[in-house]
């Protein structure tokens, strides 16, 4: 296949989807499957079928459309119509009396003027919702590939990194370090293979942007990492995904086989001399396997210990060689930058954090769903504007950010703009994207005993501090649950929570401490009130730590 | 005469000396992955998919056909929480414990699962109907709290409800065992 011929095919697409008065969109994400967008859909598809409707009138399952609270959602893209809480019902009114007789079904339209979907900025998500996920001709009359061929016969490899670094995109897996400087460190680094490798073992519980990516628009994550390859010269890929997405993984195959087939993957990618292919791997429920040395690990067959770094993977990553590993998102992020150029990105976002985020909002919110939202915007403006604030009679409480490695966020901070740095210095951290709002009937305790238990759970043993010390600590949690505890316990946890974060070996160790250190900080007087008085203490016995759970 | 020996004595080496057929599937995955020492984890996977665990023997049989330790193979098999080294019982409840579920009160659900049933998570209930298990997050925040019951995502699940699905699935008889009362009867 040669530029002429992608052109030719985009524009067969566009010609085909002209030609269609009607298009139905359902979303086929997994949030709306769990509520039953199957039935959904296949009582669509049997009421267009029965109104022979099938010449002008097309059913399609599209990727994540955002407002996952509400779902099934069905939109009818023609008239732009979103409908929400969809049931079986409904979808035969949509086909009947929407599309027949141009009536709209009033009760179930979703006001998509509301700013849940007004205040969004969409880059990644841009084709989330809008294209048949499954199918790689409508991801090319989007403008899909478009990036992949603009650099392959235009652009030298030092021209794409070179794009890439000065569009200020940083990494999206939480630690924020410049893709473009990764990918030159790659470029200059001695090895005769090198390998890109994309992290999709998003374990941060209560996150689920990268699934929705993976699920509503794989082709994009193909196309960045091909871009990726070309740039730092690697002839091979490889998708780690975690296995507890079924879903994501199915769309993957079958878009790395679409891709293969008409020569946008594999050898001499469109008619140049650059070869690329990509593999999938699957994981098997580590968290700590998103841990880039860990995942190396993982993707080599072996249990997924972290090592110390130096050396990066950059310079010696999967066997031995320079890798680069970069979040779903991150790859997402790559094919607009080379359609648009680097100017276009940097101008979105504040100084130092350029571009969009998605975020999962979750949690006590009325809005649940996936969002995306330029760089520096305000905290208060995701949860109250576009997340609708918390459900009636309930007071906000706190954010949390980052997962078990973050931190929460009172009320106080919200009107911190949500970038990088800003985080960091309220004691939280970007993290992969998971949202959590509490309300006043969360208990911060608890909650810090939770991601701790998480924590403890997840360490893989090969370090001391993480693998004895968060067990210490989630002991002394639950102690202080339990209104067992006393001052000196609450000290020994501070010590314990610097000891660990100080002198853990990775990530997942040296993150672990956040979210008691963070709660200490904004809620301490949850945890003072818990604790024992000091005459019953030295009256009583003093009980160790159970470590029961 | 001799060649048909050699076959034969061939046949008898590459198929396993049960005679079970669910071999020949797992052989076919390894020689996919040419026996490769790193597609470790993706020939478990397969063997999970088709014995439904791993037991030791299969372990074993695994280390052989690739070529590592046994040490090795363990070690993998009892890192990864995917890999079930036990079977699990005939319906099994998985409860997200992602964090939008816990603000949402998995917990609850948890406990008084728990406290009605008499089994923890992790294990099985003693008539081996239902096992408990819990999972770090399903994806499917924006309905949480949230349960997976044999492969069926269940949203915004309270107490009364969860504890009503689980005696559903200890009250329903398997469907062999139906069939078998019905002729009796």
């Amino acid at each position: 296949m040669t530029i002429e011929d992608l052109q030719e095919l985009s524009e067969q697409e566009q010609q085909r989807q002209s030609e269609k008065k009607h298009r139905i969109l359902y979303c086929s994400a997994a949030g709306c499957v769990s509520c039953g967008s199957d039935n959904v859909s296949a009582m669509l598809k049997t009421k267009v079928k029965e109104h022979t409707l099938e010449k002008e009138c097309e059913v399609i399952g599209t990727g994540c459309m955002g407002l996952c609270g509400e779902g099934p959602l069905v939109k009818v893209q023609s008239d732009n119509i979103l409908y929400q809480n969809v049931d079986e019902v409904t979808a035969s009114q949509i086909v009947e009396s929407h599309i027949l007789n141009g009536k709209r079904v009033e009760k179930n339209i979703c006001d998509t003027s509301a700013p849940f979907f007004a205040s969004q900025t969409k880059i990644v998500l841009e084709n989330c919702g809008r294209i048949n996920s499954e199918s790689i001709d409508e991801y090319v009359a989007a403008l899909g590939y478009e990036a992949l061929g603009k650099a392959l016969t235009e652009m030298q490899p030092h021209d794409v990194i070179e794009e890439i670094r000065k569009s200020g995109l940083r990494g999206r897996g939480g630690a924020g370090y410049s893709t473009g400087l990764k990918w030159g460190i790659v470029r200059k680094a001695h090895g005769e293979q090198k390998y890109i490798v994309c992290n999709a073992d998003e374990g941060d519980p209560g996150a689920f942007m990268d699934r929705s990516v993976l699920e509503g628009d794989p082709h994009r994550v193909l196309e960045g990492m091909a871009i990726a390859g070309y740039a730092v010269g690697a002839s091979q890929g490889y998708v780690y995904c975690r296995a507890e997405y079924p879903l994501a993984i199915e769309r993957l195959k079958l878009a790395i086989k679409q891709a293969e087939k008409i020569g946008l993957l594999g050898n001499r990618i469109l008619e140049s001399q650059f070869n690329f292919r990509i593999d999938i791997r699957i994981g098997a429920g580590a968290f700590v396997c998103g841990e880039e040395t860990a995942l190396i690990a993982s993707i080599e067959g072996r249990r997924g210990n972290p090592r110390t770094r130096p050396p990066y993977p950059s310079e010696k990553g999967l066997w031995g060689m320079p890798t680069v590993i970069n979040n779903v998102e991150t790859f997402a992020n790559v094919a607009p930058i080379i359609r648009n150029g680097s100017d276009w990105f940097s101008k979105i976002g504040t100084e130092k954090s350029k571009g969009t985020k998605v975020f999962a909002l979750a949690g006590n919110i009325r809005n649940t769903g996936l969002i995306e939202v330029p760089m520096g915007i305000p905290l208060r403006k995701i949860i109250f504007d576009i997340g609708g604030g918390t459900p009636e009679g309930q007071e906000f409480k706190a954010a949390q950010t980052g997962g078990p490695s973050g931190g929460c966020i009172p009320n106080e901070h919200l009107d911190l703009p949500v970038d990088y740095e800003s985080l960091l210095a309220v004691g939280s951290f970007m993290g992969s994207g998971g949202l959590i709002v509490m309300d006043s009937t969360s208990r911060m305790v608890d909650v810090a005993k939770f991601f701790m238990q998480f924590c403890m759970d997840e360490s893989c043993g090969k370090c001391i501090p993480c693998r004895v010390g968060t067990r210490h600590i989630y002991g002394l949690l639950d102690k202080i649950s339990k209104k067992k505890a006393t001052q000196d316990d609450l000290t020994l946890l501070e010590e314990l929570c610097v000891m660990v974060k100080e002198t853990s070996l990775c990530g997942l160790g040296q993150g672990a401490p956040n979210p008691v250190i963070s709660t200490l900080r904004f809620f301490r007087h949850e945890y003072e009130q818990l604790l024992q008085p000091v005459e019953t203490y030295l009256g009583g016995e003093v009980e160790v730590a159970d470590f029961e759970k | 005469m001799l060649p048909n020996m050699s076959l034969q004595e061939k046949s008898q080496k590459t198929a396993h000396p049960s005679g079970d057929n669910r071999f020949k599937l797992l052989d076919r995955a390894i020689t996919k992955h040419q026996g490769r020492g790193d597609s470790l984890i993706e020939i478990l996977h397969v063997a999970q998919g088709i014995f439904g665990y791993l037991e030791n023997d299969l372990l074993i049989y695994v280390a052989h056909a690739i070529k590592l330790p046994i040490s090795r193979v363990y070690g993998v098999a009892t890192f990864y929480h995917f890999f079930n080294l036990k079977p699990n019982g005939e319906h099994t409840f998985v409860l997200c414990m992602g964090t939008a579920c816990y603000v949402k009160g998995a917990e609850q659900i948890q406990n008084a699962l728990e406290e009605h049933h008499h089994c923890k998570f992790g294990q099985t209930t003693k008539d081996n109907k239902v096992s408990f298990i819990t999972a770090r997050c399903v994806g499917s925040c924006g309905l949480a709290p949230v349960a997976v019951l044999d492969n069926a995502v269940v949203g915004k699940l309270t107490r009364d409800e969860s504890i009503k699905r689980v005696e559903q699935m200890r009250n329903s008889v398997k469907a062999t065992e139906q069939t078998v009362q019905e002729v009796v009867v």
